[in-house]
């Protein structure tokens, strides 16, 4: 590999490109590099000559032209007469919501998954066991087909909520489980609703202020500050106190039968549900593995090291084994949140508008441009791959041990 | 000593007493049940509702299970004889069982030949997975390819021979040659080979019909069939387009590695959908025109990368953990790249990597199941399409993602067991 041999006497002659290890990798990289370019001018060559048999070019325009479709499940206003480049925005919208909701309940799913699998309780460890197993062995397409099949086959139809003989009703009167999705109550947003919003925000910023203040007074003095009752007061009394002195700007619209269908409320549509679902719990069975797996590889002798210095369990779990089990579970539940968006591409066989959908699929249909709409679709979910892989690797260097 | 306990004590034992049994509730299933299920309080709650749980899964479960009926030809025979009483219709699977696992178009009377193909596998695969088994099985391991080719999709025994024959002629060059030079005994016995295949081929054209079975097109391919055929042969031959791509990834010839890296990270970022996309309606732009090569190919093509990028990614971590030690120990001793690889420093890093290898393998398996989203019939689509979309088994939901599910299930959780065992097997460090 990195040999060298003794240097030779003599001039450069031709055969020593071949026989000879300091010019010999040279040869190598040159017909590398001559077989890439060769390969690159062969599919350049018959895209060329395909194109231009089929009497096509290469072109972005259609992203301008109205995209003739509707979607139901839209993060940012849209109709059939917005561009295709809205349409296309929409699909990442709607990709990063359900990667975004997914990753939150495949991490808790998980954790806990996880941290049960390691449990005393026979019963529970099994029963775990048995959800990772069986989760992780079955392909999410399928897991997604047979959710979306219990959204839509199962749950009752919106007329089925209607008249004196309803043979099903709303959940405290705000939620309504149906085939087309689940209703739930929408904020309003009414005149000075934004300074209580900045109230709460203000607030947490002020909690956080708070224990920061307290830990560091610990470790000043030594006199320990109550955190946990006078945290809960920041976050809750100021926010609430101005929510009734502007008069209750914030309300609730609760959704309600009208005609055939449910207005009002916030829909949350059948396709959602079951791939945020399926993504969740799929993931979530690897993520308890990873957690498993980090718990583990913290030695018990770190355990009873801090159970001999006198630590109490709950500070064994926060101060000793969480910071170096994180070290261990986070850059593979990096990854699976990687999945999770990847995955998120199966949306198309649920009708869930995302990227996939929209730009990968009735795009690309509508107006034949395969080449384009593939090589924006690859490049969206590269940049998100190669952004969070570089966050990762940061990451990685900041909690690397340092080893002297 | 005595005297003075004689006159301090009034009493001391001067017998040993008999052993008794530790109390009922220290030993024996009593002391495991309330140390495993009802040790606290917190968790005796946790174990009623787990046990709460459990009883509402099972008594939804087994009476859909165990009042199944599995003999009506359509949904509406099945809902009279179930007549209101809890239970699937399983009849769905007896009744369409052929589809299910060869798809719509596989010749009916030629049912045999993939059911042989596919128990012909495990006898191939045995002496590659386990080590007791006898080395001489091993010749049906190298003939597999071409018998489950000519099996699987028929026509002249003679193709798949003309194979077989260039691949013995290019390794007997290859074993020639390897002694003197790795790259001139692989690139001799590979031209050897091309030549051979192509004179066989010329020879062979004309006699299409010695020992040849009816011929099936790869379009005809379906049901559970097609996604064993994929993952089979996907797998296999990602693994060497991996370990090629993992050592050009760490070999120190930057043109070389720059090539890997942009690949290896290329495929990793994009969803598998994305390349399938690719492989059904952008790669022919990339052809020579009038090319006109079937789907399946392509979506081999287009796994095989995708997979060899994941492997290649699991081999460079085993590369990686070999000890520095490994690299220096085999330069000194004279051998070149090629030798050192081969001999002392692949067979290592494989080794590190087979859980990671096998997991690849497992998530690829279940990645060949997206195949239906580019309307090819595997099992998955054979379901949402022509068997629920019947009239006969529209609304047949649960028996028939049941079933997928139970049979990807046998599969993966299979293999990641013999992955487990294999690992134990392997395990030459004391612990």
């Amino acid at each position: 590999m990195t040999t060298m041999s003794d240097p030779q006497q003599g001039s450069f002659r031709l055969s020593m490109l071949l026989n000879d290890t300091r010019y010999r990798s040279y040869t190598f990289q040159f017909i590398a590099l001559l077989l890439l370019i060769a390969l690159m001018a062969f599919l350049g060559i018959n895209l060329v000559r395909n194109l231009a048999e089929a009497g096509l070019n290469i072109s972005y325009s259609f992203l301008y032209v109205p995209a003739g479709y509707d979607i139901n499940q839209t993060l940012i206003d849209y109709n059939s007469q917005s561009t295709n480049l809205r349409a296309a925005v929409v699909g990442i919208l709607n990709t990063l919501l359900v990667a975004f909701l997914a990753c939150i309940t495949a991490t808790v799913l998980g954790v806990i998954a996880g941290v049960a699998r390691l449990s005393k309780n026979w019963l529970v460890s099994k029963m775990m066991s048995v959800y990772v197993e069986i989760f992780r062995n079955i392909p999410v397409l399928i897991w997604i087909l047979m959710i979306y099949t219990l959204m839509t086959a199962v749950l009752p139809a919106p007329n089925a909520f209607r008249g004196d003989n309803a043979t099903s009703s709303m959940l405290l009167d705000a939620f309504a489980f149906t085939n087309r999705g689940i209703y739930i109550p929408a904020p309003v947003w009414g005149p000075g609703s934004m300074i209580v919003v900045a109230t709460f925000v203000l607030s947490i910023i002020a909690a956080i202020i708070y224990r920061k203040y307290a830990v560091s007074l610990l470790f000043r003095t030594g006199k320990l500050l109550p955190t946990g009752w006078p945290t809960l007061a920041i976050l809750l009394v100021p926010t609430i106190l101005v929510f009734f002195v502007m008069g209750s700007p914030v309300g609730l619209d609760y959704p309600a039968l009208k005609g055939f269908n449910f207005q009002g409320g916030l829909q949350i549509g059948a396709p959602l549900i079951a791939l945020w679902l399926a993504l969740s719990v799929y993931t979530g069975a690897f993520i308890a593995e990873n957690v498993r797996a980090g718990i583990q590889a913290v030695s018990k002798g770190q355990t009873e090291a801090a159970a001999s210095l006198g630590l109490r369990p709950k500070r064994i779990m926060n101060l000793v084994v969480l910071p170096q089990a994180l070290r261990v579970i986070i850059p593979p539940l990096i990854s699976q949140y990687l999945n999770i968006t990847k995955n998120s591409s199966l949306a198309i066989a649920v009708g869930y508008a995302d990227i996939t959908a929209t730009l990968g699929g009735i795009t690309l249909n509508q107006t034949g441009r395969a080449i384009e709409c593939v090589l924006l679709l690859m490049l969206f979910y590269l940049t998100i791959s190669l952004s969070i892989s570089a966050i990762m690797n940061v990451y990685n260097n900041s909690v690397s041990l340092k080893e002297r | 000593m005595s005297d003075t306990h004689a006159a301090s004590v009034p009493y001391v034992r001067e017998s040993m007493l008999p052993q008794v049994e530790p109390p009922a509730t220290a030993k024996g299933p009593v002391k495991w049940v309330h140390q495993s299920l009802f040790s606290s309080i917190p968790y005796t709650i946790l174990t009623l509702v787990a046990l709460y749980v459990i009883f509402v899964i099972l008594s939804g479960f087994l009476p859909w299970l165990l009042g199944g009926v599995w003999n009506t030809g359509n949904i509406r025979e099945c809902r009279e004889v179930l007549d209101g009483a809890q239970g699937g219709c399983f009849s769905v699977l007896t009744d369409r069982w052929n589809q299910l696992l060869f798809g719509i178009a596989y010749p009916q009377d030629g049912y045999w030949r993939p059911t042989m193909a596919f128990i012909l596998l495990f006898v191939a695969a045995a002496p590659v997975l386990f080590g007791s088994v006898p080395r001489q099985l091993l010749i049906v391991t190298v003939l597999y390819p071409f018998l489950a080719f000519w099996l699987i999709w028929g026509g002249s025994i003679l193709v798949p021979l003309a194979a077989l024959l260039s691949f013995a002629i290019g390794y007997v060059v290859y074993s020639r040659l390897v002694k003197s030079s790795f790259a001139g005994g692989l690139f001799g016995g590979i031209a050897v080979g091309v030549v051979v295949w192509f004179v066989a081929g010329l020879m062979t054209s004309n006699l299409t019909d010695v020992l040849a079975l009816e011929e099936v097109a790869s379009r005809n391919m379906g049901g559970f069939m097609l996604n064993m055929i994929l993952g089979v042969i996907c797998v296999s031959l990602s693994l060497p387009l991996g370990i090629v791509l993992a050592l050009g990834r760490q070999s120190n010839l930057p043109i070389i590695r720059l090539i890997c890296v942009v690949f290896i990270e290329f495929i990793r970022g994009v969803p598998l959908i994305t390349l399938l996309f690719v492989a059904n309606v952008v790669l022919a732009y990339f052809l020579p025109p009038g090319t006109n090569f079937d789907l399946i190919l392509r979506v081999i093509i287009m796994i095989t990368m995708f997979a060899s990028a994941y492997i290649a990614e699991v081999i460079r971590g085993g590369l990686a953990a070999l000890p520095r030690g490994q690299y220096e120990a085999a330069d000194s001793l004279g051998l070149d790249y090629a030798q050192a690889m081969r001999l002392i420093i692949l067979p290592q890093a494989l080794k590190i990597s087979i859980p990671g290898i096998v997991n690849v393998a497992v998530g690829l398996f279940k990645d060949t199941t997206l195949v239906s989203i580019i309307s090819m019939f595997d099992l998955v689509g054979m379901i949402r399409g022509p068997i629920l979309a019947s009239t006969d088994w529209n609304g047949v939901y649960w028996e028939l993602w049941g079933f997928a599910a139970l049979l990807f299930f046998v599969v993966c959780y299979g293999i990641s067991q013999y992955s487990q065992w294999l690992e134990r097997q392997l395990q030459t460090d004391h612990h």
